[in-house]
This record gives C-alpha cells, sequence and structure tokens, in this order.
C-alpha cells in the first residue's frame, strides 16, 4: 500500500432531496495510514458523509476525492440474520468488484477470504452460518469482507456498536494493522472516548462542526455544538459522554 | 445505507450466493435445505391439470422427433406420397381407415403421416422464434431497464414502434419479399422456416423486453442490487447475477404462455400462405381443408384437433408455472 492513498472533502455539501442538504460543509484531507474518528449524534450525517464518499450521493456542492478504493463495512445491525450464509461467502463477497460476471471467484481470493477470516480470529468458524455468530463476530466477518476488497480507504460504519470485548480488541488490532499498512480508515462512532484513539476526529452535526488532532479539537464547546442538549458533561474539563436514545430496533426504508 | 443480508430478499437471492446452492456450504443448525428447483417442483407437481399439461408436451415432442419411424411402425406411406389409389371415382380423399389413419388429402397424401411431421415444423417455429425472440427482449429489457434514460426512452420508442406494427401483414409483406431466390438481407434470411422464426420473433419480443424492462426498474432500486455496488460490483455482474437470476421465473412463465401463441400465429402465416413451404404444416393444412372441409371433414379435424390441443397444453403448463413461482398464491 503506497502513497496513492488518498481520502479528501473539499466544501462538500450532500442529501437526499435538492435544496434540503443533510450535511454541508464537510473539508478535510487524510494522507495514507491515517485514521479519522467521524463523530456525532444520530442523524448527524456521519452514514450521509459515507454514502458521498461512496459515491451514492453526489456532492450538491464541493468534492470529495478517494484514491485507493474504498471498502465499506455495514452495521451489522442492518444484517439480515436468517439469510442462509456463511461467514466465508459473506468474506468472499469481497472478492465481487474483481471477478468477472460470468466467472465463479477465483481460487486466489478464496484463500484471501480464509485468510482474512484468520486475521479477524474466526479461522474456525468459516462454514458458520453468518445470521448464527454473535454481534462482534458477524462485525469482523464484515471487516474480513473489507480486506478481502484490499481497499485503500476503508469506511467503518459503528464498528464497535453491540460488539463484545473480544472483538472489539480484535477489530482494534486488525484496524491498527491496517493503519500501518498505510491504508486510510474513517471509524464512524457516537463514542467520545473511542474517538479519541484516532489521529483525526472530524465531528459532524449536519454540517462539520470540527476536525483535527482529538486533543485539540474535543473541547466542551465542540462537543456541545455537536451533540446539542444531549451532552453531559462530566467533570468540567474536556471530557464529555455523549448521552444517546439510540434505538437498534430502528430501521431506515 | 447498503447492507448485507439485503432487508428484503427475493426468492433467488435467498439460496445461492455466486452460483454456489447454499445447502453445501453451510454449517450445522440450518433448517432444512430445498433448493429453489426443489420447491418449485414440489408445488408444480401438486398442480394436475398442468402435469397433464406437461405429458401431453413431451408426447407431441417425442413424436415430432421420432416421426420417420413411427410412421414406419405404423406402416404409413411418407408425408410428400401423392397417390390416386386413395381418391374416389370422383377425385374426393377416403376418410380415414386402415391405409389412412386419419384419411387422406385431395392430393391423396396419407393425413396421419403429414399431422405428425407437422408437429415438428409448429414445435421447431415457436420455441426457435420464442427463444429468438426471449434473448433480443431480455437484452433489450435489461438495458433500457438498468441504464434509464436516454438508452430507455430509445429502445422503449422501439418497442412501442414494433408493436404498433400490424403483425400478419408484416408477416405477409417480408413472406412474399423474401422468399424468392436466396432470401432477405443478402442471403442472411433464408426463405421458410428461418424467415417464418424471424418474422415471428420480430412481432413478439417487445412484449418480452416490457416485462424484463419493468422488472429491472424496480429491482434495480432494491437493497441487494445496492449492497452489490457498494462492494464494487461491475454492471454486468449487477445485471446477470444479481438481477436477471431474479426474473427468470416471469421469463420463463411469458415464454411458455408465447410458445402455444406463436404456434397459432405459425399456423396463421401457414395459412395465409407465407409459412413454411415443402414441408407439412398444420396452418397449411387447415386452410387447404377449408376447400374440402363439407365431404373430407378427417382433413380439418386432425390437424385442427393436434394445434389445439398442443395450444392447450403450452398454457396450462404456463399457467401452472405461474401458480407454483408465485409466493404469493397459496397452492
Amino acid at each position: 500500500m503506497s502513497g496513492a492513498i488518498h481520502l479528501e472533502a473539499r466544501g462538500l455539501t450532500t442529501g437526499y432531496m435538492p435544496g434540503a442538504p443533510a450535511l454541508s460543509g464537510v473539508d478535510f484531507a487524510l494522507g495514507a495510514g491515517r485514521a479519522v474518528a467521524v463523530l456525532g449524534p444520530n442523524g448527524g450525517g456521519k452514514t450521509t458523509l459515507f454514502r458521498a464518499l461512496l459515491g451514492e450521493l453526489e456532492p450538491m456542492d464541493g468534492s470529495c476525492t478517494v484514491k485507493g478504493g474504498t471498502a465499506y463495512v455495514p452495521q451489522t445491525e442492518r444484517a439480515r440474520l436468517d439469510f442462509p450464509v456463511s461467514a466465508f461467502d459473506v468474506a468472499l463477497m469481497g472478492a465481487y468488484a474483481r471477478t468477472p460476471w460470468w466467472r465463479r471467484v477465483a481460487g486466489a481470493d478464496r484463500a484471501a477470504a480464509r485468510e482474512a477470516l484468520a486475521r479477524v480470529g474466526l479461522a474456525e468458524r468459516t462454514r458458520e452460518r453468518f445470521g448464527a455468530l454473535s454481534g462482534g463476530q458477524r462485525q469482523r466477518v464484515l471487516i474480513a469482507r473489507a480486506l478481502v476488497q484490499d481497499a485503500g480507504v476503508l469506511l467503518l460504519d459503528e464498528p464497535f456498536a453491540g460488539v463484545d470485548a473480544t472483538s472489539q480488541a480484535r477489530i482494534l488490532a486488525v484496524l491498527d494493522e491496517l493503519r500501518a499498512e498505510g491504508r486510510v480508515l474513517a471509524v464512524s462512532t457516537h463514542d467520545v472516548e473511542q474517538a479519541r484513539r484516532w489521529d483525526r476526529v472530524l465531528c459532524l452535526n449536519a454540517r462539520q462542526v470540527a476536525f483535527g488532532p482529538p486533543a485539540e479539537t474535543l473541547t466542551t464547546e465542540v462537543l456541545q455544538e455537536t451533540y446539542g442538549a444531549e451532552l453531559v458533561v462530566l467533570d468540567g474539563r474536556a471530557r464529555g459522554v455523549a448521552v444517546h436514545h439510540h434505538d437498534h430496533g430502528h430501521h431506515q426504508a | 445505507m447498503s447492507s448485507f443480508p439485503p432487508a428484503s430478499t427475493p426468492p433467488h437471492q435467498a439460496f445461492e450466493v455466486d452460483g454456489r446452492a447454499w445447502g453445501h456450504e453451510s454449517g450445522p443448525g440450518d433448517v432444512a435445505a430445498r433448493s429453489p428447483w426443489q420447491l418449485f417442483w414440489r408445488r408444480f407437481r401438486r398442480d394436475r391439470v398442468a402435469v397433464a399439461g406437461l405429458v401431453f408436451i413431451a408426447v407431441v415432442v417425442l413424436a415430432a422427433m421420432l416421426a420417420p419411424l413411427i410412421v414406419q411402425l405404423v406402416g404409413a406411406r411418407d408425408p410428400q406420397e401423392q397417390s390416386t389409389e386413395y381418391l374416389d371415382s370422383f377425385g374426393l380423399p377416403v376418410g380415414p381407415g386402415p391405409d389412412n389413419l386419419f384419411g387422406a388429402d385431395p392430393l391423396g397424401r396419407d393425413v396421419f403421416s403429414r399431422v405428425l411431421y407437422g408437429a415438428g415444423v409448429s414445435l421447431q417455429v415457436a420455441f426457435l422464434s420464442t427463444g429468438l425472440a426471449a434473448l433480443v427482449g431480455v437484452t433489450v429489457g435489461l438495458l433500457a431497464g438498468y441504464h434509464r434514460g436516454w438508452a430507455d426512452a430509445v429502445l422503449s420508442r422501439a418497442m412501442d414502434l414494433t408493436l404498433a406494427f400490424p403483425v400478419l401483414l408484416l408477416g405477409i409483406g417480408l413472406g412474399s419479399a423474401c422468399s424468392v431466390g436466396a432470401g432477405c438481407a443478402g442471403g442472411l434470411v433464408e426463405p421458410g422456416l428461418p424467415l417464418v422464426v424471424l418474422i415471428i420473433a420480430l412481432a413478439t419480443w417487445p412484449s418480452f423486453a416490457r416485462l424484463v424492462r419493468g422488472q429491472v426498474l424496480s429491482l434495480r432500486e432494491t437493497q441487494f442490487v445496492e449492497a452489490a455496488r457498494a462492494l464494487g460490483a461491475s454492471g454486468a455482474r449487477i445485471v446477470f447475477r444479481e438481477i436477471l437470476p431474479n426474473l427468470l421465473g416471469p421469463i420463463m412463465v411469458y415464454a411458455t404462455l408465447l410458445v402455444p401463441a406463436n404456434i397459432l400465429l405459425e399456423a396463421a402465416l401457414s395459412f395465409l400462405g407465407v409459412g413454411v413451404q415443402g414441408r407439412p404444416t398444420w396452418g397449411e393444412m387447415i386452410a387447404e381443408a377449408t376447400q374440402v372441409f363439407d365431404t373430407a371433414w378427417w382433413f380439418m379435424l386432425f390437424p385442427g384437433l393436434a394445434l389445439v390441443l398442443t395450444v392447450l397444453a403450452f398454457n396450462l403448463v404456463g399457467d401452472g408455472l405461474r401458480d407454483a413461482l408465485d409466493p404469493r398464491s397459496d397452492r
């Protein structure tokens, strides 16, 4: 993985209906090996930003540039658990982009899928049904799928939501490895402490509130602006805990 | 955003991942695995009428393929053999008897072997024209539905234009224009069977295209397509591996219902004299029979019966297929 990897948004404004942007003024750039936490309340525009970076949403204003290919890791709560595929099948989907439609996935890609599952600690569970795995294990399978995609830029949508401690540790270790390989990571989260772990933090609340290194950026003012009334300040310093009423049963249509 | 597995699972997607039946790769704790074909067959089998239709079609197909053998076995004459032996003193054909099971025609030919050989022509024309129409229609429908925009506008107008043509007039026109010499388009379309197949396919592809286009328009917005796109799947992969397999059911049903319509169209073209020449066909026999109907009823009855029963069998099978493939029917 080399310096060709790059993730950048310049004055990006985007949304779902013309004239009603869901997210505006997003302006940041990340070079190879950088990881950004995308912090914000539900409906703050985290997923909207990812959609724009994936090219699913057109910019209404400004632009975004992704170099090195993107892999998207969705939230596992959105997955249908009665869907009869194995962990291996899901990881193998990462090879779809480079498999011509008339061919089956190549043997090398099958090996890559097995290797990716081993890397997230699921070597023994490749044949297990995806829906029968725990939330954390499913999240790891989805990360394995992104590994198979071998993209320069990884967009992870709330990868630690509803994930057990073992899985979280494993995922963090893999993400650190990926960063060391020079890949760019964007990790959306609503957990301020989690956000401190990464190189940069991007605070969103329908617009870009702040962008920078966590130590400088995560001030009480910025957090209050990001979370509004939902924020509870614990000890007067720039340590905050975002209080959420997020409902995992809620699915967008 | 795109999620996997999708929130709405179309029937095909539930059973196959990258061309493999999922049951083989899945681990323990799964519910009993049945492939979509097994499920379909279980439902179809319960429909006695459709199964009877299928059996009848199988008999007709076998009879058409083995026509020379059957004719030899029952000791019937060659379908082209004319003989005054089977015309009475007024020149009228003789009725059904041991020599001519279905009677003779005004040229003294054996109606039984002609009906038997005619099945081959009818089925060949119907299957080939339906296949060609399906190939063109499905391709055009996929293109128009998936790309939308100007491609859709151009292709949809082409469908409208083709549907606006009076089929029989077009057939008569093309039939007479192409049946002289080496055929049309520099010998590409030879007179005879290829020409009839082309005329019928030309008249019927737009309905296939419309069916497919409408389905593609809705399928391309589903979550499983969105998920494939987010994984970086190419347009061709999305169209052929995600969308097309979900359309096989409706395409199969429509093709099965189009076969009998095309058998009738072939008969109509033969009746009008622009069908397959030089081989016995049901339509041509019925046309000739109209002139001697009051004396030689058998000449119209047997090819007519063969036509009606074959068309009926295909329609019954088509209805059965539709019921068996429709998840909403409670059969």
